[in-house]
């Protein structure tokens, strides 16, 4: 059924853009005192909020895909490229995560950037973010989807450069862009494929197309492929993970919108979007899930060594997203979706709690110098507290069931579920508790390891930001009984699992219990009081450490490998060898040998009379014979 | 040989001289007179032919070359005077600002 | 007013407007100005007007002229619209007002003598785009460099004696090339048809054998290669811009380098297809060379003019890419990709001018800082960064992905034929997308960002003239971006029938059965190339 409601969901966060981009920074002169830029920069994305309500009410009654067709964007010899708008089961989930936790992070945003000097600007490129981010997830073709995709890339990069007069963090800016771009390269060549296959990139049209009874043009495993390249740049997925640790240098309100909660998602939703053609790619699945699987377990093991309380936030986000591929890799793709929204909850909460201790601390994020915190920060270190547990999977709080279902599908799913599968993820599991529990125990327990001036400063937050930590922890503690699964299973129905294997399922969740309180313990043992023991370990293994540390050097092995010896050849082959040498000197070489042709016609020239004469002669003499030969 | 045949090469050797003189002398002046021989050597080349062939063409094309040539002459001399006024010196040779 | 006479005044108008010059006493600045302004503007109006009336349904020359000239050589002073130049008419006609204001500050010196060379130049790149013969195409082409030669020989910098003699020297040398195929094609009709014409339209209809073709193709090309301009023919190019003004950059990038292009889709390719077909993947090659090339000799330059200088052979190489793909997609895309070239790089050299106006230095590593002291001046800049790097919504992203979409499906049919060569040129120019990003945010990061280093410190933001000219330029560029299907219907027919004069083969005794079957070919149905 069609409606106009989906066109204004994603128009209103754009107008807010435009409202306090052009009024209220230095662009028009400031016209708008902070409240007034505060209440115009939230309003908008809770109406968009609202809004998504009511079309998920007539999504419910109508039980029919909502359809909003805008303009069309290009028709060439027939073929047309339409802009329109899809809001089916699938978008609902997104879009309601999108802009209920978006309003939420919006909120605490006024509390956080309270007196930054660039105030409006940072409102306005949150709401130009929240515009794009709509536009991916309510596209209909996979071309509106791109242009969102692409924008919420432009938003990452201002966002995370926000404080440009850092070159440091204008530059994790810059590589996020980048990194990304390498994915979308991917994602362009995923679309050319299917749009000569199809003849059009509507994504409901693709997915009838492969699921249907004809076989589709083009491969899907290739198509699959294609597009997964460019979900790993968006969800930072390995080899293109670099990006997102590095995007920490943003704002921390930033860092939980777009880099835990948001943006990275993108590419699980374009995987389960396309789920018509990953549940016809058997061999595009598997590296799905090998890369989520191989990523969770890598980005796990980086997190442990981490002493950046956004650092191991940032790792963490890479190996959960590790965990939803794996779910999408074995056919799983609801499971992931639901993981999508917990891990949007309490990862949300962990990032804004983190913001809340570096506020509180006055910009301290090294957890080696916080510690005994829990006291003086309760609010803050509650919150934080219920979302570590979530995260860490320990029931019944909503990461248990969502990474349960995980580990539970990679084990038994008959669309590629395997033994090592679930170990890997298993093992990253483990570890995230591990970690989760460690950052919990240095930042809040123990002595106070904090210098005497942060000492004195530490204070909790203000209410617009201990309000929004208290729902987002609420959620985190609650959502996992929102039926997330059973609500897209008509779309996205889970994979079958064998009869033989049914029985392990219990068994397995009593496995992933144990491991979660495992590294509970484990953690407590190392790192309460003074952390001696860790310290110990440390020690022995100090290669192992400072490998995991500096983050298997892969910033500094791409740099070597890709970044100089392209600036290398740009600068000696095409500039100073083919540019100036062969090609420049080419045309000086032309130039001096027509100056050289023109010199010894000029040496005729002797101004001696007498030679002059006797050219005359000979000419004469010459045209005399010629004419007597040939006459 | 008879009469004209002999004029001919009495032409022939007027023109020769004058041309062997001016790729030969360096002296300006002499240049100059040179050029004159070779100039009268074709016009009695002209004025022998006119007699043979009995048309007056040629005898009209004599004056016309005498004209020419005391005009050209005329003009000629002076610019060497005014030449050799600065350079003080009649040799060919130290004439080359023409050279290329 | 009469759409033909309207169309001839268009064309007139800057020279009149040059003549009128004259009469203005050299003091008066102020006069010159404002007379070259508002004259470019009045042609600009023209244009729109005209723009609004094309109908691309109609077939064949719109608002036409043709008047006999030299008729016992066949040559008519013809004139007229279609789908290959109504949008390069429209940018020329809108960039010369935009040229005009641009420079109010940065000339001071031959004031008068400046701007008549702009309208000369403005007459003659509109003389190029217009002509509808061969001897009044060339005639406007060889008339276009003079103005130049004295735009960069007076008003540029400090090696602009060498910058402008290669840039002349290099652009004649292909044009005599050209000349001698021009006769050597008139004569051609002669022999076919009985009488000389220079007219396209005959043009089109010689039979030529193979080697003619390809010498002949071969010299047109290289005159359009140059001028494009294709690796390994760019060299020129970044001297002058460097040492142009302002100005003569502008010009340069936003409309002469499209006349290498138009030539292309104009006449180089149509008039020879079969040696076209011979040469494409010579060309694919050369043009994913431009695009690779170009981004990476852009990503090693510290003088900022450079960067933009090798930005604009990247950003051509995807037109000529798109020219060979043969897919109607692919056209369109060039088409449009000349365009969007057109205003980006326009509006950056404008920027350029601007701050070099202010700060008197080229060098990127002079420059720092530059969003916090100029708030105004970044935020356009970086619009402007962002559709050369062909962000989604703005002109960039619709040349670039229509292209590359059209070139990539091209080499996927030639892909499961067997021929996978095409289809490794099209995968390494959609890596284009990431070097052009790499170099612009490198140039961006160093300009805008870090420690705030402002040459003659304080210098002033943007004032009120170049706030619009800059939001024209940007309002043109988010118009293709966002709504590009109006500009496409009309330049759609054209592109159709260079697909199909470039498909078909004018040897002599093969071509006629084959054209009657292309003719005959349906509009394309889904999953197959159109």
């Amino acid at each position: 059924m069609s409606t106009h409601l989906l066109g204004l969901i994603v128009a209103l966060p754009l107008a807010g853009f435009l409202f306090n981009g052009i009024l209220s920074t230095r662009l028009g002169g400031e016209r708008l005192n902070e409240t007034a830029v505060n209440l115009v920069a939230c309003a908008l994305p809770g109406v968009s909020f609202v809004l998504t309500l009511v079309c998920f009410m007539q999504l419910e009654t109508s039980g029919k895909p909502l359809i909003e067709a805008t303009y069309t964007w290009a028709t060439i010899g027939g073929q047309g490229f339409e802009v329109g708008f899809w809001f089916d089961r699938l978008a609902a989930v997104m879009t309601l995560v999108v802009t209920g936790v978006g309003t939420l992070i919006h909120v605490y945003s006024t509390g956080y950037m309270h007196g930054d000097k660039s105030h409006a600007r940072y409102f306005a490129y949150l709401n130009l973010f929240l515009f794009f981010m709509l536009l991916l997830v309510l596209g209909r073709s996979l071309l509106v989807m791109f242009v969102g995709w692409e924008g919420v890339g432009l938003a990452s990069y201002l966002l995370i450069g926000f404080w440009f007069d850092d070159p440091a963090k204008a530059a994790a800016g810059k590589k996020a862009f980048i990194t990304n771009r390498i994915g979308d390269a991917g994602f362009l060549i995923g679309m050319f494929l299917l749009w000569g296959a199809f003849g059009t990139l509507d994504m409901d049209a693709i997915n009838a197309g492969f699921l249907g009874p004809k076989a589709p043009a083009v491969s899907a495993s290739l198509v699959g492929l294609m597009l997964f390249i460019g979900a790993c740049g968006k969800s930072a997925q390995i080899p293109l993970h670099v990006w997102l640790p590095d995007a920490m240098a943003g704002p921390t309100p930033v860092s939980a919108l777009i880099h835990a909660a948001t943006m990275v998602t993108a590419g699980i939703y374009l995987v389960a979007r396309m789920s018509g053609i990953y549940s016809h790619a058997p061999e595009a699945s598997m590296v799905v899930a090998a890369i989520g699987g191989a990523t969770a377990f890598f980005a796990a093991t980086i997190a442990v060594a981490q002493t950046d309380i956004k650092k191991v936030l940032a790792y963490s986000t890479v190996s959960q997203l590790g965990l939803m591929f794996v779910a999408l890799g074995v056919g799983a793709y609801a499971v992931a979706i639901f993981h999508v929204v917990t891990h949007a909850f309490f990862k949300a909460c962990l990032f804004l709690g983190s913001g809340s201790v570096i506020h509180a601390l006055g910009g301290e994020q090294d957890i080696r110098k916080m510690g005994g915190l829990a006291r003086r920060i309760p609010v803050t270190f509650v919150t934080f507290a219920v979302a570590t547990t979530a995260i860490a999977g320990i029931p019944p709080l909503a990461g248990f069931f969502s990474k349960d279902e995980i580990l539970w599908f990679a084990f038994a799913s008959s669309q590629g579920g395997a033994a090592w599968l679930w170990a890997l993820a298993s093992a990253a599991s483990l570890l995230t508790s591990f970690y989760m529990f460690r950052l919990l125990w240095l930042t809040f327990f123990g002595a106070s390891r904090m210098t005497p001036e942060v000492e004195h400063h530490v204070h909790e937050s203000p209410l617009s930001m201990t309000g929004v930590l208290v729902v987002l922890a609420l959620l985190s503690a609650f959502g996992g009984f929102i039926p997330v699964v059973h609500y897209l299973e008509p779309m996205l129905p889970l994979p079958a699992v064998p009869e033989s294997l049914h029985h392990l399922e219990g068994t397995l969740v009593i496995v992933a219990v144990v491991l979660a309180f495992g590294g509970l313990f484990a953690a407590a043992w190392f790192f309460a009081g003074t952390a001696q023991r860790a310290a110990r370990v440390r020690e022995t293994f100090a290669g192992v450490y400072r490998w995991l540390a500096n983050k298997y050097y892969i910033d500094e092995l791409y740099e070597a490998a890709l970044g100089r010896p392209f600036t290398w050849l740009s600068d000696r082959v095409f500039l100073q060898l083919g540019d100036r040498t062969l090609i420049d000197g080419a045309l000086h070489a032309m130039a001096a040998s027509a100056r050289r042709g023109a010199a010894a016609f000029g040496a005729l020239q002797a101004g001696s009379l007498h030679r002059y004469a006797l050219y005359a002669v000979v000419g004469v003499l010459a045209a005399v014979l010629w004419s007597l030969r040939h006459g | 040989m008879d009469r004209s045949q002999f004029l001919l090469w009495v032409s022939l050797a007027l023109f020769s001289i004058g041309l062997l003189g001016l790729i030969v002398r360096r002296n300006l002046l002499v240049m100059l007179m040179c050029m004159e021989l070779m100039l009268n050597g074709v016009n009695l080349s002209l004025v022998t032919f006119a007699q043979r062939g009995g048309s007056v063409e040629g005898a009209v094309l004599v004056f016309l070359i005498f004209i020419v040539a005391a005009s050209e002459i005329a003009i000629a001399i002076p610019i060497v005077l005014l030449l050799v006024r600065d350079r003080l010196t009649l040799d060919a040779g130290a004439y080359t600002d023409l050279k290329g | 007013m009469d759409n033909v006479l309207m169309l001839q005044t268009v064309l007139w108008l800057p020279l009149a407007g040059m003549f009128a010059l004259l009469v203005v006493p050299s003091g008066a600045h102020d006069a010159v100005r404002r007379l070259s302004f508002w004259t470019m503007v009045l042609q600009f109006v023209l244009v729109a007007v005209l723009y609004a009336r094309f109908d691309p349904a109609a077939p064949g020359l719109q608002f036409a002229t043709r008047v006999p000239w030299i008729v016992d050589w066949g040559v008519y002073f013809s004139l007229g619209l279609d789908g290959y130049n109504v949008l390069l008419v429209l940018l020329t006609a809108f960039l010369g007002p935009i040229v005009v204001a641009g420079s109010f500050t940065a000339i001071t010196k031959d004031v008068k003598l400046f701007y008549a060379m702009v309208l000369l130049i403005q007459f003659a790149m509109m003389g190029t785009f217009l002509a509808q013969d061969l001897f009044v195409f060339y005639l406007f082409w060889e008339t276009m460099l003079i103005p130049m030669f004295l735009l960069i020989g007076i008003w540029g910098g400090e090696r602009r004696i060498y910058a402008t003699l290669k840039f002349v020297l290099y652009t004649a040398f292909g044009s005599i090339l050209m000349l001698a195929a021009i006769i050597y094609l008139v004569l051609a009709t002669q022999q076919a048809g009985g009488a000389a014409s220079f007219a396209f339209a005959d043009l089109m209809r010689v039979k030529l054998p193979l080697d003619a073709q390809l010498w002949l193709f071969a010299a047109f090309g290289l005159s359009f290669a140059i001028k494009v301009p294709i690796f390994p023919l760019h060299t020129w190019l970044p001297d002058a811009h460097v040492e142009a003004p302002t100005t003569g950059s502008v010009i340069l990038a936003g409309v002469l380098l499209k006349m290498g292009t138009y030539g292309f889709i104009k006449l180089g390719f149509p008039l020879f297809p079969d040696a076209t077909q011979l040469f494409t993947p010579t060309i694919m090659v050369l043009a994913v060379a431009s695009i690779v090339i170009g981004a990476g000799l852009a990503l090693v330059q510290d003088d900022i003019k450079k960067i933009i200088a090798y930005s604009s052979i990247s950003h051509l190489g995807y037109v000529m890419l798109g020219l060979v793909s043969l897919n109607l997609i692919g056209i369109q895309g060039a088409i449009v990709q000349m365009v969007s070239h057109g205003l980006t790089a326009a509006g950056l050299f404008l920027m350029i001018g601007m701050i070099y106006e202010r700060c008197h230095t080229r060098d990127l590593a002079a420059y720092g800082g530059l969003a916090r002291a100029l708030p105004v001046y970044s935020v356009a800049f970086m619009l402007l960064t962002l559709a050369s790097i062909g962000l989604p919504t703005t002109s960039g992203f619709t040349g670039e992905f229509l292209v590359l979409l059209g070139a990539f499906n091209n080499a996927w049919t030639q892909h499961l034929g067997g021929h996978s060569f095409a289809l490794v040129l099209a995968v390494l120019a959609a890596s284009g997308v990431v070097l052009g990003a790499l170099y612009m945010l490198r140039f961006a990061a160093k300009f805008l960002y870090g420690e705030a280093k402002v040459p003659h410190a304080p210098v002033a933001d943007l004032v009120l003239r170049e706030r619009l000219i800059l939001g024209a330029v940007l309002v043109a560029v988010f118009w293709l971006g966002l709504f590009p299907d109006g500009a496409m219907r009309k330049t759609e027919p054209a592109a159709r029938e260079y697909q199909l004069l470039v498909r078909t083969s004018r040897l002599p005794a093969v071509a006629t059965a084959q054209a009657g079957v292309d003719a005959l070919a349906p509009a394309a149905m889904p999953g197959t190339k159109p």
